[in-house]
């Protein structure tokens, strides 16, 4: 019996490899994944360990809000000298973390940005817990003196700066530009920054640009004497420290950071994983239908078998062999396409500033295991139905000619269908019915049901297409329409099954494009309602800009109103809060919210509440709350609550409040509204003017503002349909395989039909418009489907920004045209191959 | 021998012509002579059955006469056409219009019902079937009833009827039938028979039919003999004796076993 399996298997080669395919790609996505995220922790791990010192001594709460809040809280000179004639302590050196600046290439843009963070630090050589310096100066010296720069090796490899150049720098400080002189090119401990740039003056600069000038530290790094340990050292320093300080050692700053850096990986990685498993659950497909047809073709062989006393378990053993052979194969190739494709990936971030080229590609036995346990699992669960049935042709079927295998009752497939599609159904209503996460997931699990019970019942919900279909290639292709028709009726599970695949990819992608475009129309129809300013000016890096910016708009000519914006997360009642700080009488000049209840006239002490924020706290006009800095807490006073808005968030307070948390004054963004009479595009040209050298900040008007959202929500959809392609991809290597395995099923026919008269042209035609009738089905279930999560999902959505449903019709329809045309292209091997083939030998062909 | 047809039956037209015909398989020492040179002229409106025993390179014969397979030397033509001169795409054109095969067994496409099976020459040519001659095909092989019947839901018999009406329908002027019968039961075989006797002697079809079988043979006008890829003897107006007869002779004098596994 192994005989004739490996007989088998080394028989058909190429569908062996056909059907490889499927698996292949999808454990290339899962190992591809795997050790993608382990390289960039890796990458991250070295930074963390070159980087942190014995202990840190920090501002209480500096941590909070994620870190984004800074406020004016600073650690004096003078305790970084008390700390350092500590008796365990080797040394102590204050450091200066900057915020805010960035970096212009000689052509004068914006290096990083929107990817990996700027790091303006004052240098140092303070060792980190490694005993090496964090920071080494590779080539120059290190800066001195206020017109002196060092940047990192990367950075200027990267933006072509030599030694000696000057460097531009953008700041959200007081001074908006600063240029220095490049004196010395720095390697970071741990082989790579991933990606971020990194920016270093000495002590009294730094100080300067962003403590204003007074000799203070943000945090200081005390390196313990040689024998002593980071708790010794610990309890050593805590006395000295104020209330407002914080020692962390070195070991559970790195805890710390690794949890931080785990949650953001652990996001990309279950991401990446995702599309790993529709690639998976797509290629399943595809390998049930190799399988079904292998066992189809092979099944008066399997009759003999039978016959000559083999039993069913001998049967069904030898298929499963054959599908662990493949699994394994599949496992194997797609465990080493996955580090080409990590590569690939890699590369692609590196584009989008997350740099690993530092750290090799990282290999754990855990990705190992995993791809040949998905690979082979997948493989193997997916050939078990067609085992079973192959087990079931009766030992009589030997003799005759044509064998049909028993096929299991259409019947149980619908009651399944359609017991799924309720079950999928139900979890959507109770998902829409539902709220946050749990209802999300539940809409989730819906479409998987209805998917699953669409892919079930294709066979018969797919019956009006293919009719269509078939009625069109009757009337343009005539006998050989016909032919082809009936050729994907013939087997309607086949047919079916390799449409599923299409659909599934086509469904999901659908559904993504429904929700892009109800996204871009909801940004549309909330910023015309919401975006009641002439012009707004804002950062495209999401950084605060100076507060002088705005002094330079009001001074601009013909401009009328300002408002000042700065936002911030603020804790209300202990909850994180989108918030936005303004000045209320400019704001109410400019902008006209929506009040349920009170009012925005907010006073120090005060704060407005959105609406939903208000019902989930439940407050309302009057209640006192506690707003939660990172210096301190405040108490405040609702005095009023307004309907949502996207341009305040969940929140509005006083500057008057912020100044009080020694928050510093910066701005997200000012609203400009041109002087009666002015003339707007003027004015627009002068605000443009003021922003021109400022790459971090953008003049828009309504117009611009709405086509730079909807250019993010395209980016990201761009994303995602590429990494769905995989699916369509292996979809349609679906389609290629069910045609080249039917071609050579019905190689006797084909033979017949040459012999009576079909020319090759016709016959290839036929194979083309068989492949044009699956991918039609499958395009147009999917899309169908796909319109029907698309609404779902908008309506899950709706309290989370996307208030409108859209449909991309014109994008819809070219989804279906453009699967036809992957059709015509599916069917070119297997269409050639069956035209070639030569007539007589198809004849006599068992 | 083959001298003989040429002049018994002087005036009438030649429908399908072989000359010098050769086939081999394989190289050097394995090298088989399917058809070492075979010279025959198969007449307009006759129905000839061509005899041998197994091996002897009938049905090579019959796939290089039709089209099917390309001769190592020697020429072929069908009327006046040479095959030899004919790329793919006339070969194509001429087996669609002018030549008919029936096969052994698997001749009928799966998915079509019968009657689109017997107008698949023509719909595949995009032609218009001929009502008058359609009916009267249908009719003398008696398969009216059946025409909207899939080929799985047809005896062996009816289906090789309709395989037969196929090779008809479009007046070729010449059908190649290798052992049509060779599947069939001796009833079945002899409507099979019958009708092609019918279409030969009264729509003055041309009919060439492989058979193992004397009586099927006594159903011809014409009876040609090969052995080890030549011809060997021909019989006119046969009868089963008389074809008995003569293969009981060529087996004698040919003198090696060849084996009549494949017979029935
Ligand atoms: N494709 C092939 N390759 C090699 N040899 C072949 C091939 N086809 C036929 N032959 C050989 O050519 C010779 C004639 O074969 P052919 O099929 O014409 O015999 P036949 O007279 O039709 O026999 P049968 O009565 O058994 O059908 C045989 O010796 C056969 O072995
Ligand atoms: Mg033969």
């Amino acid at each position: 019996m192994r005989r004739v399996t490996w007989a088998n298997l080394l028989a058909r080669k190429v569908r062996l490899l056909l059907s490889a395919a499927a698996i292949v790609l999808g454990v290339a996505f899962v190992a591809g994944s795997f050790v993608f995220t382990d390289t960039i922790s890796k990458s991250f791990d070295s930074i963390v360990e070159g980087t942190i010192p014995d202990l840190t001594v920090r501002l209480d709460g500096s941590q909070d809000g994620g870190g984004f809040v800074v406020d004016d809280r600073t650690i004096p000179a003078s305790l970084v000298t008390r700390l350092a004639a500590l008796p365990d302590v080797a040394r102590a050196d204050g450091n200066v973390e900057g915020q805010g600046l960035f970096v212009l290439d000689p052509d004068g843009k914006l290096i990083g940005g929107q990817g990996a963070p700027t790091l303006a630090l004052n240098y140092n050589d303070a060792p980190s817990t490694t005993g090496e310096p964090t920071v080494t100066i590779g080539r120059g010296r290190e800066p001195r003196g206020a017109d002196e720069v060092v940047l990192d090796a990367r950075t200027v490899e990267g933006s072509g700066f030599r030694l000696g150049d000057t460097v531009e720098m953008v700041t959200a400080g007081s001074t908006p530009r600063i240029s220095a002189r490049l004196v010395g090119i720095a390697d970071f401990a741990g082989g790579g920054l991933a990606g971020a740039t990194l920016v270093l003056f000495d002590t009294p600069t730094a100080q300067r640009i962003f403590l204003g000038g007074a000799d203070v530290y943000d945090s200081v790094a005390v390196t313990a004497r040689d024998g002593v340990s980071q708790a010794r050292l610990a309890a050593d320093v805590g006395p000295e420290l104020g209330d407002d300080l914080q020692a962390v050692t070195g070991d559970e700053l790195a805890a710390e950071t690794q949890s931080f850096i785990d949650t953001a990986l652990g996001f990309l990685g279950t991401f990446l994983l995702i599309f790993a498993g529709i690639a998976l659950v797509v290629g399943t497909f595809l390998i049930v239908n190799t399988f079904s047809i292998l066992v189809a073709q092979r099944s008066r062989e399997l009759a003999l078998l039978r016959a000559m006393g083999a039993s069913r378990r001998q049967v069904v053993g030898s298929v499963l062999t054959e599908a662990l052979v493949v699994g394994l194969l599949g496992s194997t190739v797609g465990l080493l396409l996955g580090f080409g494709l990590a590569a690939l990936l890699r590369l692609v971030f590196g584009q989008f500033g997350l740099d690993l080229s530092g750290t090799p590609l990282v290999f754990e036995p855990r990705t190992a295991v995993v791809a040949y346990a998905v690979g082979v699992l997948v493989t193997m669960v997916a050939a078990v139905v067609p085992a079973r049935r192959a087990s079931r042709v009766p030992p009589v079927a030997a003799m005759r000619d044509e064998v049909a295998l028993p096929e299991s009752s259409i019947r149980l497939r619908l009651v399944l269908a359609v017991v799924l599609a309720l079950a999928g159904a139900g979890l959507m209503a109770l998902g829409l019915a539902g709220s946050g996460t749990t209802g999300a997931s539940l809409v989730g699990g819906g479409i998987l049901g209805v998917l699953l019970a669409a892919a079930l019942g294709a066979p018969v919900i797919g019956r009006p297409v293919v009719a269509g279909l078939g009625w069109v290639f009757r009337r343009t292709a005539g006998t050989v329409g016909v032919l082809a028709t009936q050729n994907a009726q013939r087997n309607p599970r086949r047919t079916a099954a390799t449409a599923s695949a299409l659909m599934i990819g086509l469904a999901l992608v659908t559904t993504m494009s429904v929700l892009g475009a109800s996204i871009n129309t909801s940004i549309d129809v909330g910023v015309k309602k919401e975006f009641t300013s002439d012009y707004l000016v804002t950062s495209p890096t999401f950084s605060d800009f100076s507060t002088t910016l705005a002094q330079q708009v009001r001074d601009t000519d013909g401009v009328g109103e300002v408002t000042q914006m700065q936002s911030l997360p603020v804790e209300v009642d202990g909850d994180d809060v989108f918030s936005t700080a303004i000045d209320s009488a400019s704001f109410t000049a400019v902008y006209d919210l929506t009040m349920v209840s009170g009012t925005i006239d907010v006073e120090k002490g005060e704060v407005a509440i959105s609406q939903d924020d208000a019902r989930d706290a439940d407050l309302s006009v009057g209640d006192d709350v506690t707003l939660g800095f990172p210096g301190g807490e405040q108490d405040a006073r609702v005095v009023g609550v307004y309907e949502q808005s996207n341009v305040v968030g969940g929140a509005v307070l006083p500057f008057t409040t912020l100044a009080a948390a020694q928050i510093p004054r910066s701005d997200s963004a000012v609203a400009v509204n041109a002087a009666p009479g002015a003339d707007r595009a003027q004015v627009g040209e002068r605000l443009d003017r003021i922003v021109a050298d400022l790459p971090t900040v953008t003049v828009q008007d309504q117009t611009e503002f709405i086509d730079a959202q909807r250019a993010q929500v395209n980016q990201l959809l761009l994303l995602i349909y590429a990494l769905l392609g995989l699916a369509v991809v292996i979809a349609v290597l679906g389609i290629v395989n069910t045609l080249a395995l039917s071609v050579i099923e019905r190689t006797r026919e084909v033979g017949l039909l040459r012999a009576v008269g079909l020319s090759r042209r016709q016959l290839r035609r036929m194979v083309r418009l068989e492949a044009v009738t699956i991918a039609v089905l499958g395009a147009t279930l999917g899309v169908v489907m796909g319109l029907l999560f698309g609404t779902v999902l908008q309506r899950a959505f709706v309290n989370d920004g996307i208030t409108d449903l859209s449909f991309p019709w014109g994008r819809l329809v070219l989804f279906v045209v453009v699967s036809a045309v992957v059709g015509v292209l599916a069917a070119a091997v297997p269409a050639r191959r069956a035209a070639r083939l030569d007539v007589l030998r198809a004849i006599s062909t068992e | 021998m083959t001298h003989l047809a040429a002049e018994s039956t002087p005036t009438r037209t030649v429908a399908a012509r072989a000359v010098d015909l050769r086939k081999s398989y394989g190289r050097g020492d394995a090298a088989v002579d399917a058809l070492a040179g075979v010279t025959i002229d198969l007449y307009a409106e006759e129905f000839t059955a061509v005899m041998g025993p197994s091996g002897s390179g009938k049905s090579t014969l019959m796939h290089c006469l039709a089209a099917l397979d390309s001769p190592t030397s020697g020429s072929v033509l069908i009327g006046d056409v040479d095959l030899a001169s004919l790329k793919d795409k006339a070969l194509t054109l001429l087996r669609r219009d002018r030549i008919g095969f029936v096969f052994q067994s698997f001749n009928l496409v799966p998915t079509l019902t019968a009657q689109e099976n017997i107008l698949l020459p023509l719909s595949i040519a995009g032609r218009r079937p001929d009502a008058g001659w359609f009916d009267t095909v249908v009719d003398t092989v008696g398969l009216r009833d059946r025409l909207s019947h899939r080929p799985s839901e047809m005896s062996g018999g009816q289906q090789q009827r309709v395989a037969c009406a196929r090779a008809l329908v479009s007046r070729p002027s010449v059908v190649f039938a290798d052992e049509p019968t060779g599947n069939l039961d001796s009833t079945s075989g002899a409507e099979v028979l019958g009708f092609l006797q019918r279409s030969v002697r009264e729509f003055g079809q041309t009919v060439v039919m492989v058979t193992h079988d004397p009586v099927a043979a006594s159903y011809t006008d014409r009876v040609v003999f090969l052995a080890d890829g030549e011809v060997v003897d021909e019989l006119r107006a046969p009868t089963a004796e008389s074809v008995l007869e003569t293969m009981a002779r060529i087996q004698l004098r040919s003198g090696h076993a060849t084996g009549s596994t494949r017979e029935p």
